[in-house]
């Protein structure tokens, strides 16, 4: 069965088509959900996708979590359902906390869209299952806020957890310990800043997204 | 304090008589100031439209040529695109952050305003010399600027350019081109038709920003700090997010075809959107002034009228779609109000209430098709002649030819890093490459096509300088060169004329020969112009720019199957010339920069024979016979060669450049290829058979930069200086 994949769209989501066209090229079945909805419908896995939703005119993510759709999110992240946050989405699940930890402006001060090469270093996340550690991955950055930081106390314990689930091989934008993308302790949750669904062509010069995603849709 | 009204708004007393008579009576306050936005040099192209109309602009594919907001050419597989350029120059030097923002936001709206969602955004930018901190503080105002706002309202910017030249210290130049895709069948105009329908204003509310914009701002020259700090309300702000909604909510009352007729309001606000609809409707319309949602109380009928406050559309709907198109509005959060009813007879007036008192009554058409219309006189510098003799190759030869070609060197991708380049990952070939290369995908089914568009955006003004006409025609050429570098063929070109005061008879003079360079170019290679902006008065402190028209040029992929091979060569591989070598430095790079010369006369342009180059290259490109590819333009073949050692990391064993001359000159229909040393007998098979001059000049080798008699240095100086040349001078570590 093919596997549906709601991608949320907050007014100001950039990416949405991007995650739809993706999830469908590695064989899943993407459909857009809009913000003001409460309920996700009979989706099997939901992705927050890149953007600016709601402007981001105050820190990145912080209205974007009091949308309609949150709370329905928030419920199917509790209950075990797979939710991906990409980027903005990434820092609206921090905001939610259905991670911890938050996204900082980039060490620069510049918004920085390039390439960047990832490390796979937990299998235990829902993107990451059919990979192995040590893995490393071509996926393209694009944020101005993507510095993740959080307490000695957290990254102690996303360390014992086996949470920390990318890092950078060369850290572009400060993170705490290199972290490009971390999940919560069962896994269902993750949140990254690199996009996956930019890698996911050939003409585009790396299809490693496309393994993540297909990670996504078999992960039942 | 005594100076008439009309002249504190830009009319002189001669077009203040014609409004006159137009009306058959005085104009009153809010009349005046209805023209004199209208009349001015930004929206009218008094100047210049008698020379415009000199260009080609038609071609089978052609479907919208100049004069609408965006022109639009049929691309194939059902889908047409929509193209323009535009200029922020003015408000850019004054506040330049919103200055380029407010330009990104207004050509997006340019697109979308003819059914297209914008897919593409492409900068090119000139800033004056890095060493100049007023010109830094510009420019990493305007590149932040894009960023902020291009980024936010989620349109890629992949490509543009970055020139940093003396000629712009006072007068930075921000030429904002976009790209949009929409279903062949979906065109829309800018029109309001039909008694009764109504004109809705969607977006922002109107404030008091940019009042005057085009008139005070955009048709004058600079003079003082001071001046240019009085003119900083003149300039807009921006609000991304707004934008972003805006796109949503038009594109979706197209799909839905609720709309009769769409316009932006840019340039002269809530004016040029009323009585441009009106006009070409060949209707009119009242317009309920009290009924414009305002951003702060008190004001007045003709600050709400000429206001340019962004993030602003007028709709033309019929009255039984009006639910329909609130309810579209009220999902995206965005504003609409009921501002204007179409009506019969061509008037356009202004009323406090529906039906409320006339404050404003004038023909619509008068705005825009009675607007001035002048033939400024022109004439060459006076030592014309003897500045043709006065040509490069005489300069001293440099004592350092290494030295001379690092300085040449910066990698720009300090500025594009901050752009988000690959949002709908259409991106084959982003910004850093001869052409941007995008992916052609179906913008209403999503199917790709397996096909691809080209994009590059050119200016030259060092060419230009030299001469106007042949500068402007190299430039053209160059673009199709760059475009070959992809593999892709040209289909139409937009133009972006920046010039300084055409008050100035030289000046006049130069833009007339620059669109005759252009209409000439444009003939020999059979590229239809669709569509151009004119940017004059660019002067600061009496000193003219450098005339610089700006090219954008975009061009098909029949089968974009592969990643074009782009500059990166590879150990071991050949490096070749294609087309014929020349030593003249007269425009050169080399001779700006070493010696401040901008005189001569450029090497000539042989439009068969670069039809020919042009042919090769993309046939080579195409079969996957090259493995890198680069055009020959600014800085000549040192300068394409350094950055393709640059950015492969691979350096370069040369022969066979025997002088400066050779090395820095920047003769047309030139381009560098490294290959395969298997592939090179065919690769020389097939120039032999199309007639153009090959020249084997070296290999990709090793970790040295060297062109024997000529240079030797460690791939490291190449790299670092290329690396840093624009942080460095930006003050910014990476």
């Amino acid at each position: 069965m093919t596997t549906k994949v709601g991608v949320v769209v907050f007014p100001g989501s950039n990416c949405e088509q991007d995650v739809v066209e993706a999830v469908d090229t590695v064989g899943g079945s993407g459909q857009l959900l809009w913000h003001k909805d409460t309920c996700l419908g009979d989706v099997d896995a939901v992705v927050l996708p890149g953007g600016f939703a709601h402007g981001d005119y105050l820190r990145t993510g912080a209205m974007a979590r009091f949308s309609p759709i949150m709370g329905a999110v928030e419920r199917f992240a509790r209950d075990g359902g797979p939710v991906v946050g990409i980027c903005n989405g990434f820092q609206i699940l921090t905001e939610a906390q259905l991670l911890p930890g938050a996204l900082y402006k980039n060490r620069g001060l510049k918004f920085l869209c390039q390439p960047a090469v990832l490390r796979v270093e937990s299998m235990d996340s829902v993107l990451t299952r059919g990979l192995s550690i040590g893995d490393e991955l071509q996926i393209p950055i694009n944020h101005f806020e993507g510095n993740f930081i959080c307490s000695e106390q957290v990254l102690e314990q996303l360390r014992d957890k086996n949470q920390i689930v990318f890092t950078y091989r060369d850290n572009p934008n400060g993170a705490t310990a290199d972290i490009a993308g971390i999940c919560n302790e069962n896994g269902n949750v993750v949140g990254m800043m690199p996009h996956p669904e930019r890698a996911a062509h050939p003409l585009l010069g790396s299809t490693d997204g496309a393994l993540l995603l297909k990670g996504l849709i078999s992960s039942d | 304090m005594n100076e008439p009204l009309h002249r504190s708004l830009g009319l002189t007393d001669e077009e203040a008589e014609a409004i006159e008579k137009i009306l058959n009576r005085p104009p009153n306050h809010l009349e005046l100031a209805m023209y004199a936005v209208m009349w001015s040099e930004h929206c009218s192209y008094k100047s210049s439209r008698l020379h415009l109309r000199r260009l080609p602009t038609e071609a089978p594919w052609v479907l919208v040529g100049p004069g609408e907001n965006a022109g639009v050419v049929d691309v194939g597989d059902g889908i047409a695109a929509a193209i323009r350029i535009e200029s922020h120059n003015h408000p850019s030097a004054i506040e330049p952050y919103q200055g380029a923002a407010t330009g990104v936001g207004g050509i997006l709206r340019d697109i979308f305003t003819m059914g297209a969602r914008p897919i593409a955004v492409m900068d090119s930018l000139r800033f004056g010399r890095p060493d100049d901190p007023r010109s830094r503080w510009i420019a990493e105002g305007v590149v932040s600027g894009i960023s902020g706002y291009g980024n936010a309202v989620g349109v890629p910017t992949v490509g543009g350019e970055t020139v940093f030249d003396k000629t712009y210290s006072g007068n930075p130049l921000v030429n904002v081109l976009c790209l949009g895709l929409m279903p062949a069948d979906r065109l829309v105009l800018g029109q309001a038709s039909g008694e009764g329908n109504l004109a809705v204003l969607l977006g922002a509310s109107t404030g008091r920003d940019g009042i005057g914009g085009v008139s005070v701002l955009a048709s004058a020259s600079f003079g003082d700090e001071e001046e240019e700090a009085e003119k900083r309300p003149s300039v807009q702000v921006g609000d991304p997010f707004e934008e972003k909604r805006l796109i949503e909510a038009c594109l979706a009352l197209l799909d839905a075809g609720l709309v009769v007729g769409i316009q932006d309001l840019g340039g002269a606000g809530l004016t040029c959107a009323t009585s441009e609809t009106a006009s070409r409707g060949g209707a009119g319309m009242d317009v309920d002034v009290a009924a414009v949602p305002r951003r702060e109380p008190g004001m007045e009928p003709f600050e709400v009228l000429t206001s340019e406050s962004q993030e602003r559309m007028l709709a033309i709907v019929s009255p039984d779609g009006l639910d329909d198109v609130l309810a579209i509005c009220d999902r995206w959060d965005v504003q609409a109000s009921v501002v204007g009813r179409v009506t019969e007879g061509g008037l356009l007036r202004v009323r406090d209430g529906a039906d409320g008192e006339v404050l404003a009554e004038l023909p619509a058409a008068s705005l825009h098709e009675d607007a001035p219309l002048y033939d400024r006189p022109r004439r060459p510098p006076p030592d014309w002649e003897d500045f043709k003799t006065d040509t490069a190759e005489q300069l001293p030869p440099p004592e350092n030819v290494a030295a001379d070609l690092l300085a040449m060197l910066t990698d720009p991708s300090w500025v594009y890093h901050q752009y988000d380049h690959m949002l709908f990952c259409n991106t084959v070939v982003g910004p850093g490459g001869d052409a941007t290369v995008l992916r052609l995908k179906h913008p209403a089914a999503g199917a790709d096509t397996g096909r691809g568009l080209a994009l590059t955006a050119d200016g030259n003004h060092r060419w230009c300088a030299v001469d106007p006409r042949a500068g402007t025609a190299m430039t053209v050429a160059e673009a199709v060169l760059n475009l070959a570098c992809v593999g892709a063929r040209p289909l139409a070109l937009v133009n972006c004329l920046n010039f300084g005061n055409p008050e100035h008879p030289e000046v006049m003079w130069q833009f007339s020969e620059a669109v005759d360079g252009m209409a000439e170019a444009c003939d020999a290679f059979g590229i239809p112009v669709v569509g151009g902006n004119v940017s004059l008065y660019n002067e600061s402190n009496g000193h003219n720019i450098d005339p610089t028209p700006v090219i954008g040029l975009l061009g098909v992929i029949d089968s974009l199957t592969r990643i074009p091979p782009g500059l990166a060569w590879s150990e071991g591989d050949r490096v070749i010339v294609l087309g014929e070598g020349s030593a003249e430095l007269s425009g050169s790079l080399w001779a700006a920069s070493t010696a401040g010369h901008k005189r001569g006369r450029l090497p000539g342009l042989d439009y068969e024979q670069h039809r020919r180059v042009a042919g090769l290259v993309a046939g080579l490109v195409a079969d996957d016979r090259l493995s890198a590819v680069h055009d020959v333009s600014s800085g000549g073949l040192g300068v394409a060669l350094a950055e393709m050692a640059a950015v492969s990391g691979v350096g370069f064993r040369g022969a066979r450049i025997h002088n400066h001359g050779e090395l820095f000159g920047e003769a047309p229909s030139r381009a560098v290829a490294a290959v395969d040393p298997e592939l090179l007998p065919e690769v020389e098979a097939a120039a032999a058979a199309t007639g153009v001059t090959v020249a084997r000049i070296g290999l990709a080798a090793g970790d040295r930069f060297s062109i024997k008699g000529l240079l030797d240095l460690d791939m490291s100086a190449i790299t670092d200086r290329w690396r840093s040349a624009m942080s460095d001078s930006n003050g910014q570590a990476q």
